[in-house]
């Protein structure tokens, strides 16, 4: 964290999401056309808008932004429900909809005999639903590919991201139950909020003027 | 004894002047053990930044626990009554799990505790030294107070579920109005009722522009008497012209443990809070003791950040001198280097990996320097 830093430092998610999400940006006064220029470069910056922009992994974004290496950034409800990082959540960017839910095979019912085998990537969201329903659970931590869990029976079901429900499908799988719905948000960093306040209220204000223009 | 600046930490040297700052307005010093009985933490887990703990089994068989918190054993060993106040400041290490490094880590917090006054003037006092720790530090501050009073008064017009009132407090500690909104909207409580908690969270900037439209709400909800309490305290700051101390109503605890004043520091440069502190009387009370508290901890080790990158030699001079060189005059050569104001490392052959400034051999008679790198 840069001191005497002027720039606003916001963390991009790498991919479709990013490029949606910086369109947003550009038309809340924050523009940076060197980075629709295809290139490998990370980092971009606009001196004239004050604005530096950079592309990291989507699941890395709170990182950057509860450390202080960004000023703010936009990282998907999920990220944050999972991590808790200390970071104020300032809009909802009403964009990346998906829902986070526990998926089966069709069919499935569950055996509460005994507890109930959890595939995930989110350990810590699972954990937090099951023990609001009272579910004992074994907790099987995967990195990828989690629907296959349940075919080959390492889990009873699965609990993931579902955007179109086409992956669950093709796998003969089913949504069972919905967590949370999830959209991309606006973090900013707490203590770059004391000192950057003014440009990021300008952010904010921008980003909530064009949503209600979507 | 003369101390040689650059071979003290920002930490190092801010410890000192907090030690001297807090004795200067009256406080005492608070020694402790590094040790507490584990009990103390198990029963208050939820007041622990993590309730991980560092145990092991006394020869005696009782469990202790290497201490994660020091406010805790100060509030514990508070004997007094209403007439007995306590002033104190610590400086000590505490050891917790620091959840982004996943282990466990010494880190150092010095502190005051205000215990057994109820006044504003007290409280403020407390508000006071927290922005002079901060101002000590460095110049670019920013001291963030908010008063749990008001947001559980506004909290409890929405709704009188416990659990709803702690997701609602969450998100307003996250500045989250829509998520404020999307957990009425899942319980069902009409956004009306919420209209003081929305219009709350949002209240941030100095006294001057936030206290007015606090004043309104506060007069709304009931809460004047804390609306008070926090406008007397804050009449300690006489004139704050670059704006540093701001009333930030996101500011929030836990209720369990906090009631009052709440309120956090940060510095420009550091991406979290630095200085972190409120009134506990509701801790008091679950301790079984009948006192208002005030105290605040600054986290010393977050300072590191701000050290100066380290100096890119690691020695003014390296004396190189051969085996069959004469001890005595050696050192004598390399004291008179010394004797200048320089660093002066002997060696036989060069450190791998070490840089210095110049480089000398030491040859009977005298120093021949390598490059003409001599004074």
């Amino acid at each position: 964290m840069a001191k005497r830093d002027r720039f606003l430092n916001v963390a991009l998610p790498k991919g479709r999401l990013g490029e949606k999400v910086y369109a947003m940006f550009a038309s809340a006064g924050f523009p940076c056309p060197a980075l629709l220029e295809n290139s490998r470069k990370l980092i971009f910056e606009n001196p004239g808008a004050g604005i530096r922009y950079f592309w990291v992994k989507p699941s890395d974004v709170a990182i950057y932004v509860e450390r202080g290496a960004a000023d703010v950034g936009v990282a998907g409800k999920d990220i944050l429900l999972e991590y808790e990082p200390e970071i104020y959540e300032l809009l909802d960017l009403d964009v990346g909809h998906c829902r986070m839910a526990v998926a089966a095979p069709k069919g499935f019912r569950d055996d509460t005999r005994r507890p109930l085998r959890v595939a995930t990537k989110f350990r810590h969201i699972t954990e937090r639903y099951y023990a609001s329903l009272g579910r004992e659970i074994d907790i099987i931590h995967l990195n990828g590919s989690i629907e296959i869990a349940p075919i080959l029976g390492l889990s009873d079901v699965i609990v993931d991201i579902v955007e179109t429900g086409t992956t669950l499908r093709e796998n003969d799988l089913e949504v069972v139950e919905t967590i949370v719905p999830i959209s991309a948000r606006l973090i900013a960093n707490r203590s770059s909020f004391k000192f950057k306040t003014e440009e990021m209220e300008k952010l904010q204000k921008g980003l909530a003027a064009a949503l209600r223009q979507l | 004894m003369l101390i040689d600046e650059a071979t003290v930490t920002r930490a190092e040297k801010t410890a000192f002047a907090l030690r001297a700052l807090y004795r200067e307005h009256g406080y005492i010093p608070y020694r402790m053990g590094k040790f507490e009985e584990y009990d103390l933490y198990s029963r208050h887990k939820d007041f622990l930044v993590s309730d991980s703990v560092i145990t092991f089994t006394d020869t005696n068989g009782r469990l202790l626990a290497l201490k994660p918190d020091v406010t805790l054993s100060i509030a514990k060993n508070y004997r007094g009554g209403e007439d007995k106040a306590e002033k104190v400041y610590y400086d000590e290490n505490v050891y917790r799990a620091v959840r982004s490094a996943g282990s466990f880590r010494e880190i150092r917090q010095a502190g005051v505790e205000s215990i057994g006054s109820r006044d504003a003037a007290a409280a403020g006092e407390v508000l006071l030294l927290a922005a002079r720790s901060l101002e000590l530090i460095s110049e670019d501050f920013v001291l963030d107070l908010s008063h749990l009073g008001i947001l559980t008064a506004a909290l409890e017009k929405v709704t009188s579920s416990l659990s709803l009132q702690e997701a609602l407090l969450k998100a307003a500690g996250e500045k989250n109005l829509h998520g404020v909104r999307s957990l009425l909207a899942e319980s069902g409580v009409p956004e009306e009722k919420a209209a003081a908690l929305l219009r709350l969270i949002p209240l941030c900037g100095t006294p001057g522009k936030v206290l007015p439209a606090l004043s309104e709400i506060a007069f709304e909800i009931g809460a004047e008497k804390e609306f008070s309490f926090l406008q007397r305290a804050l009449s300690v700051f006489s004139g704050d012209p670059a704006g540093r101390i701001r009333v930030d109503l996101s500011v929030t605890g836990d209720r369990n443990y906090y009631n009052g004043l709440i309120f956090k520091g940060f510095l420009e440069g550091l991406p979290a809070a630095v200085l972190s502190g409120g009134q506990y009387d509701n801790l008091m009370r679950r301790l079984g003791k009948k006192a208002s508290a005030v105290g605040f901890a600054v986290y010393l080790e977050s300072l590191e950040a701000l050290d100066p990158a380290p100096p890119a030699l690691d020695g003014d001079v390296l004396l190189l001198y051969g085996e069959r060189d004469d001890p005595g005059e050696v050192t004598r050569a390399a004291d008179a280097l010394r004797a200048e104001g320089r660093s002066v490392r002997t060696a036989l052959t060069v450190p791998a990996g070490l840089r210095f400034g110049k480089v000398g051999i030491w040859e009977k008679g005298g120093i021949k320097w390598q490059n003409g790198t001599g004074f």
